[in-house]
C-alpha cells in the first residue's frame, strides 16, 4: 500500500467513525424534550423525588391530550445526586447535547445559581419551580415558587396576632436562612415586635441542648424556624423531648416541604403554623382532580404531595400555555408569550405570571400542622411577588441578569 | 440559680454523650489498635436496628439496650471474620479496610431504608427546674454513660475474661503460648466493640435523624475524645470526654453551638501539642 492509498483508506475511515462519534440526540424528531435536574438520591432527594413525580405526570397528561404543538413530549430525566458539580455537568448535557426546550430543576439556592448561568449561555429556557428566597431577575428564568414577601409576610404577622410580638429565630446557615431570617426580622419589625435573637446552624448540626436552654432564658412569645435537612430534625425532637412544644409555640418557612410532619409524631409538631402556595388539603376542583389523578398514577399510599411537587407541577403547566400560545417552543418567542400575563388554574388556585419580575402572582395559605397534616387557617388571594418587584423589572431593563438581595 | 443547674445538667449530658458515642472505638482503636473508620457505620446500624425492632412494635428500651448491641455485635463478628482479622497489626491497611466498609455499609443502608430521615420521639416526657423544662431523657443518657464505665471497668479488672483481653492485647504469642487462642479473644474482643458502638447509636436515635449517612457527624468527636485521652482505655475515655464535653457545653452556652464545636477542636490540638501522648500519657500513670 502506498503512502498516497493509505490516506485515501484511512481518511474515508476517519471520516465514517467521525459521523457516528457526533453526540447523538436522545431525542426523536417528533419529540419535545422537557428537561428536569432534581435529586433523585442523596440528601436532598426527600424534596426531589416528588417533584419529579409531579413533573412525570404533568408530562403523561399533555401527551394524553395530543402532546404540545403536534408533537409528543418527553421527560429526559437527570439525577445529580444533591451534587454541585454535577448539576453544572447536566446543564450542560441537557442543553447542548440532549437540546432540550426548557429545564425544570434545581432545589436549593446553590443549585439553582449553578445551572442558570449555564442555560443562560446557551439560550435555554430554565424554570426553577422551589419556594426560595427571592430577588432573581434573569429574563432567561422563571421562578415560579413563592418568596418571602408572599409567604414570611403572611405568616409573621399572623403568628404575632395569635401569639405576641418577640420572636426567637432560629435558621439553616446557607444562603436561604440567612436571607429569610432576614425577612422575618423586617416583617417583625413592621408589626411592632421584637427580635430576641437569630441563630444559625450548619446542615449537620445534631446538638440542639444550649440553644433551647438559652431560647428558654430568652422567654420568647414565639420561636421562627427555618431550619433545613433531616440533621435539623433533632431541633424539633430535642424540643418537644424538653416538654416546649407545649410552652412556647413555633412557626417555620420550611417546616413539611421534606415532609417532616409524617416522620414527626403528632404530640411533636402539631400547632406549628405554615404559609404556603400549595398544602395538599386545599379545597377546590382542581386540586381534588389533581390529587385523584396523581394517586391513581403513583398509589394512594402516597404520603404528601409537598409544596415543591406541586409547584413543579404548576411550572410545567405555566410552560406548556406558554407555548401553546407562541406556537413554538423558540425561547424568545416562548417568553414573549409567558410575559403577556399567562396564568393557569393549578392544584393551588390561579398562578398568574408577573411579566415584570418573571416570578408568580398566587394564593398563599396559613395552616397549622394537625396529626400529620394540615388544617387551612386563612387563605390570601393573589399575592404579587413584592420583594422581588421592588429590585426587578425586566420590561424596562432586560438585559438586567443577577440575584438581588434585598436590604431590610 | 436555675439556670446554673440547666448548665450543669447539660454539661453532664454532653460529657456523657462523649463518653457513650466513643466506648466502642476506645475498645476497638485504644485496645486492639484497629482505626476503625466504620465506627460511625456501626452506630447508625444501631440507630436502624432500634427503629426497625420499634417499629415491629418491641418496646422501645428492649430495642435500645437489647437488640441494637446484639444486632451489631453480630455484624461485629462477621466483619471481623471477614475482614479486620486479616489486618491486625497494620494499622494504615485496617484504617483504608474499614473505609470501605463505612462507605458499602451506608449503600447497603441506603438501598434497603432509603436515603430519608427515619427517627423515633424520645421516651419519658420532661420535667420542670424552675422556669425550664429538661428532657428526662437527658438523665438516661448520662445514668446509661456512668453504667457503661462501670461495667467496663468492672469487666476488665474483675473479670478473667477482661484480665485474658488485657493480656492478649499486649503479648499475643504469650497467651498463645499459654493456651489462649488469640483469634478468639480478637474476635470477642471486636464484636464487644461493635456492640458498644450499636448501642450508642441506638441511646442517640430519638435525638437525631436517623439517615444512613448519620456516622459522619459522630467519628471525628469519637477519634479525637479516644486520642485525647491516651493509653489508658477507661481513664483516657472519661478524663478527655469530661475535658472536652465541659469545654464544647459551655462554648456553646456562652456561643453558639457552631463555636462549641470550635472551642472543642481547638482545646484538642492545644492539649495534644502539651500531651501528645494523650491524657493518661502524662496524668493517672497506671490506671486502666
Amino acid at each position: 500500500m502506498d503512502r498516497r492509498s493509505f490516506i485515501k483508506t484511512s481518511g474515508a475511515a476517519l471520516a465514517g467513525t467521525g459521523s457516528t462519534l457526533l453526540p447523538l440526540s436522545a431525542l426523536a424528531a417528533d419529540e419535545i424534550g422537557v428537561g428536569s435536574i432534581h435529586d433523585l438520591s442523596g440528601g436532598l432527594d426527600i424534596y426531589g423525588k416528588p417533584m419529579v413525580d409531579c413533573l412525570t405526570l404533568a408530562i403523561e397528561e399533555q401527551n394524553a391530550a395530543g402532546g404540545l404543538l403536534g408533537k409528543k413530549l418527553k421527560l429526559v430525566s437527570y439525577d445529580p445526586q444533591s451534587n454541585m458539580q454535577m448539576y453544572a455537568q447536566f446543564a450542560q448535557q441537557a442543553a447542548l447535547k440532549d437540546k432540550v426546550a426548557v429545564v425544570m430543576g434545581g432545589i436549593t439556592s446553590a443549585s439553582r445559581e449553578v445551572i442558570r448561568p449555564v442555560l443562560n449561555r446557551s439560550k435555554t429556557l430554565y424554570f426553577y419551580n422551589t419556594q426560595y428566597e427571592g430577588g432573581v431577575c434573569d429574563r432567561g428564568s422563571f421562578m415560579t415558587g413563592v418568596t418571602p414577601a408572599q409567604t414570611v409576610g403572611k405568616l409573621i404577622p399572623y403568628a404575632m396576632k395569635k401569639w405576641g410580638k418577640k420572636i426567637y429565630i432560629v435558621a439553616a446557615d446557607y444562603n436561604y436562612g440567612q436571607i429569610t431570617s432576614q425577612w422575618v426580622k423586617k416583617f417583625a419589625m413592621e408589626n411592632g415586635g421584637s427580635i430576641a435573637a437569630i441563630e444559625f446552624f450548619p446542615l449537620d448540626v445534631t446538638a440542639f441542648g444550649p440553644t433551647i436552654a438559652k431560647i428558654e432564658a430568652a422567654k420568647p412569645d414565639m420561636v421562627v424556624s427555618a431550619l433545613v435537612g433531616g440533621a435539623h430534625m433533632a431541633f424539633y425532637r430535642q424540643w418537644a423531648a424538653a416538654g416546649l412544644t407545649k410552652k412556647i409555640p413555633l412557626a417555620s418557612t420550611t417546616f413539611a416541604v421534606g415532609n417532616e410532619q409524617i416522620v414527626l409524631s403528632p404530640e411533636e409538631a402539631d400547632g406549628f403554623l405554615l404559609s404556603y402556595n400549595y398544602f395538599e388539603n386545599i379545597d377546590n376542583p382542581e386540586n381534588k382532580a389533581f390529587k385523584e389523578r396523581f394517586h391513581k398514577r403513583f398509589g394512594a399510599d402516597y404520603p404528601n404531595i409537598t409544596e415543591l411537587a406541586a409547584g413543579t407541577y404548576q411550572g410545567f403547566k405555566l410552560w406548556a400555555e406558554g407555548v401553546k400560545k407562541a406556537g413554538s417552543v423558540e425561547i424568545g418567542k416562548v417568553t414573549t408569550a409567558l410575559e403577556s400575563g399567562i396564568s393557569i388554574n393549578g392544584p393551588s388556585g390561579k398562578v398568574t405570571i408577573d411579566p415584570a419580575t418573571h416570578h408568580c402572582i398566587l394564593n398563599v395559605s396559613v395552616a397549622e400542622v394537625k396529626a400529620k397534616k394540615f388544617n387551612l387557617l386563612q387563605t390570601f388571594q393573589q399575592q404579587a411577588p413584592t420583594d422581588t418587584s421592588a429590585v426587578c423589572n425586566l420590561q424596562k431593563n432586560p438585559k438586567d441578569n443577577q440575584q438581588y438581595v434585598i436590604k431590610v | 440559680m436555675d439556670l446554673a443547674l440547666i448548665v450543669v445538667i447539660q454539661v453532664l449530658y454532653a460529657v456523657a454523650g462523649l463518653v457513650i458515642v466513643s466506648a466502642g472505638l476506645a475498645v476497638i482503636f485504644g485496645m486492639m489498635k484497629v482505626i476503625n473508620l466504620a465506627h460511625g457505620e456501626f452506630m447508625m446500624l444501631g440507630a436502624y436496628a432500634t427503629i426497625t425492632a420499634h417499629g415491629l412494635g418491641l418496646n422501645l428500651w428492649l430495642a435500645m439496650l437489647v437488640v441494637a448491641p446484639i444486632v451489631v455485635g453480630l455484624i461485629g463478628v462477621v466483619l471481623e471474620r471477614l475482614v479486620i482479622r486479616r489486618l491486625y497489626g497494620r494499622m494504615v491497611d485496617t484504617m483504608l479496610a474499614t473505609w470501605g466498609l463505612s462507605l458499602l455499609l451506608v449503600g447497603i443502608v441506603t438501598s434497603i431504608a432509603g436515603n430519608t430521615t427515619a427517627g423515633v420521639s424520645a421516651p419519658l416526657g420532661s420535667f420542670s427546674i424552675g422556669a425550664y423544662s429538661v428532657s428526662a431523657y437527658t438523665l438516661v443518657i448520662i445514668g446509661v454513660a456512668v453504667v457503661l464505665a462501670l461495667v467496663i471497668r468492672w469487666v476488665l479488672m474483675k473479670t478473667s475474661w477482661g484480665l485474658i483481653a488485657r493480656g492478649t492485647m499486649q503479648r499475643p504469642e504469650m497467651a498463645d503460648a499459654l493456651g489462649i487462642s488469640p483469634s478468639r479473644v480478637y474476635s470477642v474482643t471486636f464484636a464487644v466493640g461493635a456492640a458498644l458502638s450499636g448501642l450508642a447509636g441506638a441511646l442517640l436515635a430519638p435525638l437525631t435523624g436517623v439517615v444512613p449517612t448519620m456516622g459522619g457527624a459522630f467519628i471525628a468527636k469519637a477519634f479525637i475524645t479516644v486520642i485525647g485521652g491516651g493509653p489508658a482505655i477507661l481513664a483516657g475515655l472519661v478524663s478527655a470526654s469530661a475535658l472536652f464535653g465541659a469545654i464544647n457545653q459551655l462554648a456553646a452556652f456562652l456561643t453558639t453551638p457552631v463555636l462549641g464545636e470550635v472551642a472543642l477542636l481547638f482545646a484538642a490540638i492545644v492539649m495534644l501539642r502539651l500531651l501528645p501522648q494523650g491524657i493518661t500519657g502524662r496524668f493517672f500513670k497506671g490506671s486502666l
